[in-house]
C-alpha cells in the first residue's frame, strides 16, 4: 500500500505527522501496511468483512423485509493511541463518570447543587429526560451511570475534546470487541509487536459491575440482560453481551411482577431477578410510571426498584446529565462535586437559553454547529457553514421559539485516519467512544473504544445510520517497541 | 432456563434437522431418477405429496418437474419446508438464544444460512444441485457435532436433541413413505416389494446402506423397513430417535421413577414402547404409507404436550406462584 501521495494536512491525522513521518507508536504499524501490495491489503480487507458476516455481527436496517441485517461498515487500518496520550484520557474520563454520576443523585434528592446557584434550577426542571418518577430513588451504591460512552473527538489543534456523555444506554461496545478479533487474525504480529492493550475484559468487567451493585441483603444476584427482542439495531450487541457474561437474555414477556419481586418464566417455573442490565430505553420499561403505551415493559417494576428489591443498570433518569444543555455545565459540575478542575476539556458552548449567548449564536449562525438538547444520533441538527441561507433562517426561528432546546458549538476540524478507499488509502475523520464503567468502589475504563469513522469523502458525521463505519482502536502498552516492517 | 430460551433451542434443533433431510430426501431422488429414470413422470409429483405442500406448490409452479420441484424446496422462501426457510427459521431462532448456544454454534449456523441465501442469489442450485445439497448435509454435520462438543449437556441441549430426534423420526418417516410413492403412482399402495434399486437408494438417503448391509446383508423389502424403523442401533431410525428422545425428555423432567409423570413424558412413552414392541410385518400388513401418517400424527400430539408443558406462559399456574410465593418470603 502506498502512503507516498498520502497527505495528511490540513487536519490532525492520527497515524502520521504533517510532514508525513509516522507518529510515535504508529511506525510499525505504518510501515507494514506500506510494504504490503495493494491487492493483499484490500484480499485482508475483504475477508475481514466475511467474517464479521460469519460471526453475525450485524444490525438490522429498519424499514426493510425481514431478515435485511448488514455488517457495520469495518475499515481495517487501526486508529493508533500512545500509552502518553491514553493516559489522561483515562483520568479525565473517569473524573467524568465519578461527578456525573454525584450530579443525577443530587438531582432526583436535595439538589444542593441548584441551592449553591451552580446550575439553574429551570435548566433541570425543564430537561425533558428529567424523570419525576425517579425522585427519591436510591440505587445501590449510588451508582445511577454505570455504563458510559463518552465521545470525543480530536480539533485540528490536536487536542481531545468531550463532544457529548452518553449516559443512558451507550451502545456499540461489541463491536470494540469484534473488531478486535478480527484485527488479530488480520494483522497477528503487528498486532504482537505494538503491544496493544486487550479489550476482552468488557464482560468481566461489566459483570462485575452489575453483580457489585445488587440489591442489598442478595448473596448471589441473579443478573439478566433486558433486550427489546430480535427487531431491535442493537440486538446483535445485547446478545453478545448476554452470551460473553454467561447470563440469561430476557425480554420483557419473559418478565413479570409478583408479591414485590421480578421473576422470569422458566422451564421450571419463576426464578427471581435482581440485576437487570436494561437495554430497553428508560421511559418503556414501565407503562404504570413511565409511557403508558410501551409495549417493551413490565408493569410494577419500578415499585420493585423503589423498594431496592431491583437494580436497573443504567438507573432511569441519568439522561437528565447528558442533556446537551446541562453538558455546558459539566467542567462546573466536576469542580463543584470534586473539588478538582476537569481534566478533559468541553468543546466551547454557546448555550441559546442564555439571552447573551443566544444573540451571539444568531448572528453567527454560518460559523457554528447548532444541535437540539435531546437528539442523537447526529438529528436535529445544523452544520452552519455546511447549510444553506433558508435551512439556517429555518433553524433560527426554532432556536427563538425554543431558546432551552438548543446549543450551538464551533465546528471542530475531527482529525482523520488513513481509511482504504477503492484500492488506495486517504484520510477520514473520526471520533473516539471509550467506555467508562463505574462499579460503586471504583471506576474502569476500557482502554480502547470505538472509533467511529466518516466514510463519505469530507464527511464529519460519523454515525452508522449517516454513512459512518468503525475502525479497532489501538491502545498501546508502555514502551511499545519499534521495529522494522514485518510480514505481518 | 428461560421457557422462551428452551423453546427457541428446540425449534432451532429441529428447524436445523428437517433442512438436512429435505437435502438428503431431494439428493437421493435425483439419484434414482438418474439410475432408473423417470417413465412415467411420477417422481417428481410424488415428491410434493409426500411434503403436504402440494396445493402451495401447484399454485406457485403449476407442474412438479425437476426443476420446479428442486426449487421449491430449496431455495424459494415463500415455501415453508424449503432448505432456505427452515434454516432462517432455525437461524432466527438461535438468534435469539445465542447466549444460550456457544458462539461456535451460532457461528456454524449462521454461515449454514449464509451458504444457502448465497447459493440462492448465484442461482447455481438447480444447474448443480449435488454439489449444493452435500454442502448443507456436511454444514448440518458440523452443527451438531458443535452441538455435542461446545454445549453443556444440561436443561438446554437435551431440548435441542429431543428436538432434532422427534423431527428426524418424523422425517425418516417421511421420507419412506415418499420413496414407495415415487415407485408407485398411487400414494395410497401398499406395497409387496421395492427394487433394488429403490430400496438402496432409500438406504442411502439416511446414510443406511452399509450399516444394513452388516445387520442383514441382502436387500429385501421388508428387512429395509425393518431397519429404518424398527433398528434398535441405527441412529436415523424411528425407533433408535424415539428411544433417545425420551431420554431427554426424561433428563430436561428430572422426574422420579415413581412419581407421576407430565402429559408429554406419557405421549412420547407410548409411542416408544409402541415400537419397541412392534415387528415390521405388523407394520407392512397395516399399509406403510398409512402407518408413517399415524406415526406423525402420534409425534404431533407429542410435540404439542411439549409445548404446554415447558413452553407455554402460563402467569398464573399455581405451582410455580405457589414456589414464587415461598422464594419471596425466603428471601425477605
Amino acid at each position: 500500500m502506498d502512503f507516498t501521495s498520502y497527505d495528511p494536512a490540513p487536519f490532525y491525522d492520527e497515524m502520521f505527522e504533517p510532514e508525513g513521518r509516522p507518529r510515535t507508536g504508529c511506525d510499525l504499524l505504518a510501515r507494514t501496511l506500506a510494504a504490503l501490495p495493494g491487492d493483499d491489503l484490500m484480499r485482508r480487507q475483504r475477508s475481514a468483512e466475511r467474517a464479521l458476516l460469519h460471526m453475525g455481527i450485524t444490525f438490522n436496517v429498519y424499514g426493510h423485509e425481514h431478515g435485511t441485517e448488514k455488517i457495520l461498515p469495518f475499515d481495517l487500518v487501526p486508529r493508533v493511541v500512545s500509552a502518553r496520550e491514553w493516559a489522561p484520557l483515562e483520568k479525565g474520563l473517569a473524573q467524568r463518570s465519578r461527578a456525573l454520576n454525584l450530579f443525577i443523585d443530587d438531582v432526583y434528592h436535595a439538589r444542593r447543587i441548584v441551592a449553591d446557584g451552580v446550575v439553574p434550577r429551570e435548566l433541570i426542571e425543564s430537561a425533558s429526560a428529567l424523570l419525576a418518577g425517579c425522585r427519591g430513588l436510591d440505587p445501590p451504591r449510588g451508582v445511577w451511570a454505570h455504563v458510559t460512552g463518552t465521545d470525543l473527538v480530536r480539533d485540528s489543534d490536536g487536542r481531545y475534546y468531550v463532544l457529548e456523555d452518553n449516559l443512558r444506554c451507550p451502545s456499540g461496545v461489541s463491536y470494540v470487541l469484534h473488531n478486535r478479533q478480527v484485527m488479530k487474525r488480520t494483522f497477528p504480529k503487528v498486532f504482537q509487536e505494538s503491544r496493544v492493550r486487550p479489550v476482552d475484559g468488557y464482560p468481566g468487567q461489566l459483570l462485575r459491575v452489575l453483580q457489585n451493585v445488587r440489591p442489598r441483603g442478595v448473596a448471589t444476584p441473579n443478573v439478566v440482560v433486558l433486550t427489546p427482542g430480535p427487531y431491535n439495531s442493537a440486538y446483535s450487541e445485547h446478545s453478545f453481551l448476554a452470551q460473553q457474561m454467561g447470563v440469561e437474555l430476557v425480554e420483557s414477556r419473559d418478565l413479570a411482577v409478583r408479591d414485590g419481586f421480578v421473576w422470569m418464566r422458566t422451564t421450571r417455573g419463576l426464578a427471581r431477578v435482581d440485576v437487570v442490565y436494561r437495554r430497553v430505553d428508560e421511559t418503556y420499561l414501565d407503562p404504570t410510571v413511565f409511557r403508558p403505551d410501551s409495549m417493551l415493559g413490565v408493569p410494577g417494576l419500578m415499585s420493585v426498584v423503589r423498594a431496592g428489591r431491583l437494580t436497573l443498570v443504567n438507573a432511569p433518569g441519568t439522561g437528565v446529565a447528558d442533556d446537551k444543555v446541562i453538558y455546558a455545565y459539566v467542567p462546573a459540575i466536576i469542580r463543584y462535586y470534586l473539588g478538582e478542575d476537569a481534566i478533559l476539556p468541553n468543546v466551547p458552548t454557546f448555550v441559546c437559553y442564555d439571552d447573551k449567548q443566544r444573540a451571539h449564536v444568531l448572528a453567527n449562525l454560518d460559523k457554528l454547529v447548532v444541535k437540539a438538547a435531546n437528539e442523537s444520533g447526529g438529528y436535529g441538527m445544523l452544520i452552519g457553514p455546511q447549510a444553506s441561507t433558508a435551512e439556517r433562517a429555518a433553524f433560527a426561528d426554532r432556536i427563538r421559539a425554543q431558546p432551552r432546546n438548543y446549543i450551538a458549538q464551533p465546528l471542530l476540524g475531527l482529525s482523520r485516519v488513513p481509511t482504504i478507499v477503492g484500492d488506495s488509502v486517504e484520510g477520514r475523520h473520526v471520533d473516539l467512544r471509550p467506555y467508562i464503567l463505574h462499579a460503586g468502589d471504583d471506576v474502569f475504563v476500557l482502554p480502547g473504544g470505538l472509533t467511529r469513522v466518516a466514510l463519505k469523502k469530507g464527511s464529519f458525521v460519523v454515525n452508522s445510520s449517516q454513512g459512518g463505519g468503525t475502525k479497532d482502536t489501538w491502545v498501546l502498552a508502555d514502551g511499545a517497541a519499534v521495529r522494522e516492517a514485518l510480514p505481518c | 432456563m428461560l421457557s422462551r430460551a428452551a423453546e427457541a433451542v428446540y425449534w432451532m434443533s429441529r428447524y436445523a434437522e428437517r433442512a438436512e433431510n429435505v437435502a438428503r430426501f431431494l439428493q437421493v431422488s435425483l439419484e434414482v431418477t438418474l439410475d432408473v429414470g423417470d417413465p412415467r413422470g411420477d417422481a417428481w409429483p410424488g415428491i410434493i405429496a409426500a411434503t403436504g405442500d402440494q396445493a402451495l406448490f401447484t399454485g406457485r409452479y403449476g407442474d412438479a418437474t425437476r426443476d420446479s420441484v428442486l426449487r421449491f424446496l430449496t431455495i424459494d422462501a415463500e415455501s415453508p419446508n424449503s432448505i432456505l426457510s427452515c434454516l432462517r427459521l432455525a437461524r432466527d431462532n438461535a438468534r435469539s438464544i445465542q447466549e444460550a448456544i456457544s458462539s461456535e454454534m451460532w457461528q456454524q449456523i449462521n454461515k449454514w444460512y449464509l451458504l444457502v441465501r448465497e447459493a440462492a442469489a448465484a442461482g447455481s442450485v438447480l444447474d448443480d444441485p449435488h454439489d449444493f445439497l452435500t454442502a448443507v448435509k456436511e454444514a448440518s454435520h458440523l452443527f451438531v457435532g458443535l452441538t455435542y462438543l461446545t454445549m453443556t449437556h444440561g436443561e438446554g441441549w437435551h431440548f435441542g436433541r429431543l428436538g432434532r430426534l422427534l423431527e428426524r423420526a418424523d422425517q425418516t418417516s417421511r421420507i419412506i413413505d415418499a420413496k414407495q410413492t415415487i415407485l408407485f403412482a398411487r400414494p395410497l399402495d401398499v406395497v409387496a416389494s421395492l427394487d433394488e434399486v429403490h430400496l438402496s437408494g432409500l438406504l442411502r438417503s439416511v446414510s443406511a446402506l452399509e450399516m444394513y448391509r452388516k445387520r442383514h446383508g441382502r436387500i429385501e423389502h421388508g428387512p429395509v423397513i425393518e431397519f429404518l424403523v424398527l433398528d434398535k442401533l441405527f441412529p436415523r431410525s424411528i425407533r433408535h430417535c424415539l428411544d433417545n428422545a425420551q431420554e431427554s425428555l426424561r433428563a430436561i423432567a428430572g422426574t422420579p421413577a415413581q412419581a407421576p409423570r407430565s402429559r408429554a413424558e406419557r405421549l412420547l412413552g407410548r409411542l416408544g414402547a409402541e415400537y419397541e414392541n412392534a415387528v415390521v410385518e405388523e407394520i407392512l400388513a397395516e399399509g406403510l404409507h398409512d402407518h408413517c401418517d399415524r406415526m406423525q400424527l402420534k409425534l404431533n400430539d407429542v410435540g404439542l404436550a411439549i409445548y404446554e408443558t415447558f413452553f407455554a406462559t402460563r402467569p398464573e399456574a399455581p405451582s410455580t406462584a405457589d414456589d414464587a410465593v415461598q422464594l419471596a418470603e425466603a428471601a425477605q
